[in-house]
């Protein structure tokens, strides 16, 4: 009795392991990842993902990262796993190394689309709660019938919310699309879809709209209009959000401007190229964080802030010294000077990192999104918003309260009495440009994470500068906040309507049109200085 | 005393330093000369400095390269070949300048350059008048069929067309959005693909066609519309010439803002190697490229290609690119041409290209058709993790280049050639040259 029972565990131990190594469907698909072909490749996913074998999970999401590799020659397909061990996928065995012919299983976008959804109906079980809400999403996203009967499994046992409520919604997606499906269950998931309210739900529902029962049709036009409506709203809030953003970046291009032009009155076309010198000094300290010190790269823009701020701010200082100082009083002396010297300013710098595009990376935490109601927020948009604001703050109470501030303000107002004071004029000058270029600097480095960092990146900036400034008022700090902001915003709203090349015309039309009627700006300057 | 010395010396040496100088100058002219009988010149206008530097300086090394190679295996007809590298620093009139100051100045036998189409057009004139050579080297919107150029880059139909008809077999797309930069190139592109498309039975409803500035850096409201227009419950996809250093950030919204290439895959004309270098490319996994070249295929031409290029320009990480390989295969046409008529004499050369046939880097022969374009391969590939293509599709048979797009109203009949009919503008229909001017 005992030696019998042992012999049947034993059995049931040996086909446990032995059905794997069975030449059957399971050894045959592993066989069709050899053939470097997507349709093979595609057959062989359905089959292994449907197979329940243990070896699925790990070979599906092997193939996601191209950790699958195939010998053609031999025709033996192995999983380099993440330790870098390897282990044959037809058998589990590990193997001692991957031959050196072998290359990865090849993916198409078809064929990525497929393996997602095999992952997320192999891993709808899986302990990890967020594993589980992925696996749901991208079950919504595919709706395969056969996860139904693992779908409706998870669900039953299911304790966390959020997981819940995305099974529920991978659940009615799939009822939604189930042929045979009942009337009843069909108008319950039409009601749980619309309940996600987002742009997913509105493209199934339409998507599922034909050879529907008549009732579940009607269901599902009525949820498609009230989502409509309901996403009609959140793109007004959604475009103001654009407009901040975009206010925050002319905003952080233009304030040093606004100390150079606005408060000194230099015209100063070389502006764009200090924002270009601030970027590049981005790119060499993530070169250098990048060879020296690979763990440190998400503290690189901390790195680079100051250092482009010094950089900037000393050419700043060269460039008073050198040339504008003789020009003070010359305003087209100093546009041809600082024009001329903006040329050379991105030759050199093309010269020395040459003409293509450098990459500058977003650190972990400026990458990405979240989901705000319905509008979507980038993280590298929000963190330029919070940097432009805090930026414009400390340059106002600088301004305000340091001598050095006292001492700008005093010299702008009223160069001769302040020199009559014991003020060093031409040193606050000299100190004046290199704060305002060291600013264009800093704004070179939140620029790196939404531009090219090209010699040419200057460019596109200082038209913009000037616009706002000039909007704004010149010689006004608040103005060009003001100006800046309301720019952007116009202007986002406009360019929906407008498409984004009619937008830019229609907003430089108003502009002149402003101009026109108040020659100094939103926030002009009253009083003595406007004589100065 | 010191003071006498200079005020004495000062005129003296400086006489002796003109004289000096002006030797130097007769020297180098006289010595020029001389070199001149026994090389053959060749033009290289492209832009070294300003907006289009990021993507023709890489041209430039490419003729050199060539140059280089070809001189090491004794030039052609026994001469030397010699570069003449002008900059017409983006600047569409100076081209025009510099054309002018290659052919009459320098005489150079050929010219290998431009890169925008209003470049190209700029310089037409001067090359009709002068009676020279241009190769054009870069992918272009066609319509066009000139006795003096030679394009060695894709038209249309070459490389939008065949894009277009593999996202609809491939990935099932019903819905389109033609996204791109606002000037003449993805105007045409996008004419004849709406044109192609409606021909396919593509509703008006289905395309949304929308431009931007070049240099556009703000596309949050771009990369939300074509979401929108995504979620309609159709396959939607992106078709993409967005021109130059607008494409990094349209792709970094693209990937912030979470739309994948298996959600809505973006297929571009103007992308490449080159463009992906400045870029995490993580996020863009699976996004398309049409081309008629990639650095990733495997070809031991290609393979000997990228070394001989990376020990040419000592960089191992030195990228190559589509217009690359359609400059290798334009000078090797022109060097065939050249020893088969012995002579570089312009009319001799532009009569004995048409025919000519040179193996491309990918393992196809690239022939020179009467209306002056070539035959090409078209790739699609997918943007993989390293920043290379991935090629997913390739068609089965070379592909000739129209001049002259199918798909449109009033091209639909022209042909261009210049062996048989003599003429860039031929309407089969009339049987009638257009001429010039049209």
């Amino acid at each position: 009795m005992f030696y019998r029972l042992r012999a049947l565990a034993l059995a049931v131990l040996v086909i446990a392991f032995a059905v794997p190594a069975l030449a059957g469907p399971f050894d045959d698909a592993i066989g069709k990842f050899t053939t470097d072909d997507f349709s093979d490749t595609e057959e062989a996913i359905g089959v292994v993902a449907s197979s329940g074998n243990p070896l699925a999970y790990p070979i599906i999401s092997a193939l996601q990262d191209e950790r699958l590799m195939f010998d053609g020659d031999s025709k033996k397909v192995y999983i380099k796993q993440t330790d870098g061990k390897a282990i044959d996928a037809a058998t589990g065995a590990a193997v001692d190394s991957i031959p050196d012919g072998a290359s990865s299983v090849r993916l198409n976008n078809r064929l990525r689309r497929s393996v997602e959804a095999a992952l997320g109906g192999l891993t709808l079980l899986s302990p990890e709660v967020a594993t589980r809400i992925t696996a749901a999403q991208s079950v919504f996203k595919s709706h395969e019938e056969t996860v139904l009967p693992t779908v409706e499994k998870a669900l039953a046992k299911e304790t966390d919310r959020t997981a819940k409520q995305a099974l529920s919604e991978a659940r009615a997606a799939i009822l939604l699309f189930k042929s045979d499906a009942s009337e009843v269950d069909k108008l319950e998931a039409v009601a749980t879809i619309k309940g996600r309210g987002d742009q997913d739900a509105l493209a199934m529902l339409s998507d599922a709209g034909s050879d529907q029962p008549p009732s579940v049709a009607k269901a599902a036009a009525a949820a498609i209009s009230s989502i409509q409506s309901r996403l009609a709203m959140w793109s007004a809030v959604q475009n103001a959000w654009y407009g901040l953003s975009l206010g925050s970046v002319l905003l952080l291009a233009a304030i040093g401007l606004a100390i150079t032009f606005g408060v000194m009155g230099v015209i100063n076309m070389a502006h764009g190229e200090m924002v270009m010198l601030g970027a590049y000094t981005t790119f060499v300290v993530q070169e250098m964080i990048r060879t020296r010190l690979p763990g440190a790269f998400d503290y690189s823009l901390f790195i680079a802030v100051p250092l482009a701020f010094l950089v900037s701010g000393a050419v700043g200082v060269l460039i008073e010294r050198s040339i504008i100082r003789f020009l003070y009083g010359r305003p087209l002396e100093t546009l041809l000077a600082t024009w001329g010297l903006s040329l050379v300013l991105q030759q050199a710098v093309r010269t020395i990192f040459g003409p293509t595009n450098r990459e500058v990376g977003n650190p972990s935490w400026m990458s990405g999104a979240f989901e705000l109601g319905q509008i979507t927020i980038t993280y590298n948009r929000l963190w330029i918003l919070c940097f432009t604001l805090a930026v414009f703050a400390i340059l106002l109470l600088m301004l305000r309260f340091t001598s050095l501030g006292l001492q700008m303000r005093a010299v702008t107002q009223n160069r001769r009495m302040a020199a009559s004071m014991g003020i060093a004029t031409s040193r606050v000058d000299a100190l004046t440009f290199g704060l305002g270029s060291g600013i264009a600097g800093i704004a070179g480095v939140a620029l790196s994470q939404i531009d090219n960092v090209s010699p040419n990146l200057g460019q596109s900036y200082i038209i913009d500068s000037f616009m706002v400034v000039v909007f704004g008022g010149v010689g006004n700090l608040w103005g060009t906040l003001v100006g800046a902001f309301s720019l952007g915003i116009a202007n986002k709203f406009l360019e929906p309507v407008a498409g984004a090349v009619l937008g830019k015309i229609a907003i430089l039309v108003l502009i002149i049109l402003f101009i026109q009627k108040r020659p100094r700006g939103l926030f002009a300057l009253k009083g003595r200085a406007v004589e100065a | 005393m010191l003071t006498q010395t200079t005020h004495n010396g000062a005129p003296l040496s400086r006489r002796r330093w003109l004289a000096a100088a002006a030797g130097v100058v007769l020297g180098l002219a006289g010595f020029s000369s001389a070199k001149a009988e026994d090389t053959i010149k060749i033009g290289v206008l492209h832009s070294l400095s300003g907006t289009m530097a990021i993507s023709e300086t890489t041209l430039k090394d490419t003729i050199l390269f060539l140059i280089d190679e070809q001189n090491k295996k004794g030039g052609v007809l026994g001469k030397k070949l010699e570069a003449v590298v002008v900059d017409p620093a983006s600047n569409w009139p100076l081209f025009a300048e510099k054309a002018r100051e290659l052919i009459t100045k320098d005489k150079v036998a050929v010219v290998f350059g431009c890169w925008t189409s209003v470049s190209r057009k700029s310089v037409l004139p001067v090359f009709k008048e002068l009676n020279n050579i241009l190769f054009y080297p870069v992918q272009y919107e066609g319509e066009e069929s000139e006795r003096n150029v030679f394009y060695t880059g894709a038209a249309p139909n070459q490389q939008a067309i065949p894009a277009v008809d593999y996202l609809m077999k491939e990935e099932k797309v019903k819905r389109w959005v033609l996204e791109g930069t606002d000037y003449v190139y993805p105007r045409t592109t996008n004419k004849i693909l709406e044109a192609y498309l409606k021909s396919k039975g593509v509703a008006a409803d289905d395309i949304l066609i929308n431009y931007t500035p070049f240099g556009f850096s703000d596309w949050q409201t771009e990369v939300s519309k074509i979401k929108t227009f995504g979620s309609a419950g159709k396959k939607t996809a992106v078709v993409s010439t967005i021109n130059g250093d607008a494409n990094v950030p349209f792709y970094k919204e693209l990937g912030n803002q979470g739309i994948k290439a298996t959600d809505i895959p973006v297929v571009a004309f103007s992308v490449g190697e080159e463009e992906l270098a400045g870029l995490d490319t993580k996020p863009l996994v699976g996004h398309l490229a049409a081309w008629n070249y990639f650095e990733s295929i495997k070809t031991p031409a290609n393979e000997k290609f990228i070394k001989d290029w990376q020990a040419y320009t000592k960089n191992p990480k030195r990228t190559t690119n589509d217009p690359m390989e359609a400059h290798v295969i334009g000078f090797n046409m022109w060097v065939k041409a050249v020893e088969k008529v012995k002579s570089t004499d312009p009319d001799k050369v532009i009569d004995a290209l048409p025919g000519t046939e040179v193996p491309n880097l990918t393992g196809g022969v690239a022939k020179m058709l009467p209306n002056h374009h070539i035959t090409k391969p078209v790739y699609i590939g997918e943007i993989k993790a390293n920043g290379q293509f991935d090629v997913v599709y390739k068609t089965k048979d070379l592909v000739p280049g129209d001049a002259w797009s199918k798909e449109l109203d009033g091209s639909r009949d022209l042909i261009g050639d210049w062996v048989g009919k003599k003429c860039g503008n031929y309407n089969v229909k009339t049987n009638k040259c257009l001429g010039s001017g049209s």
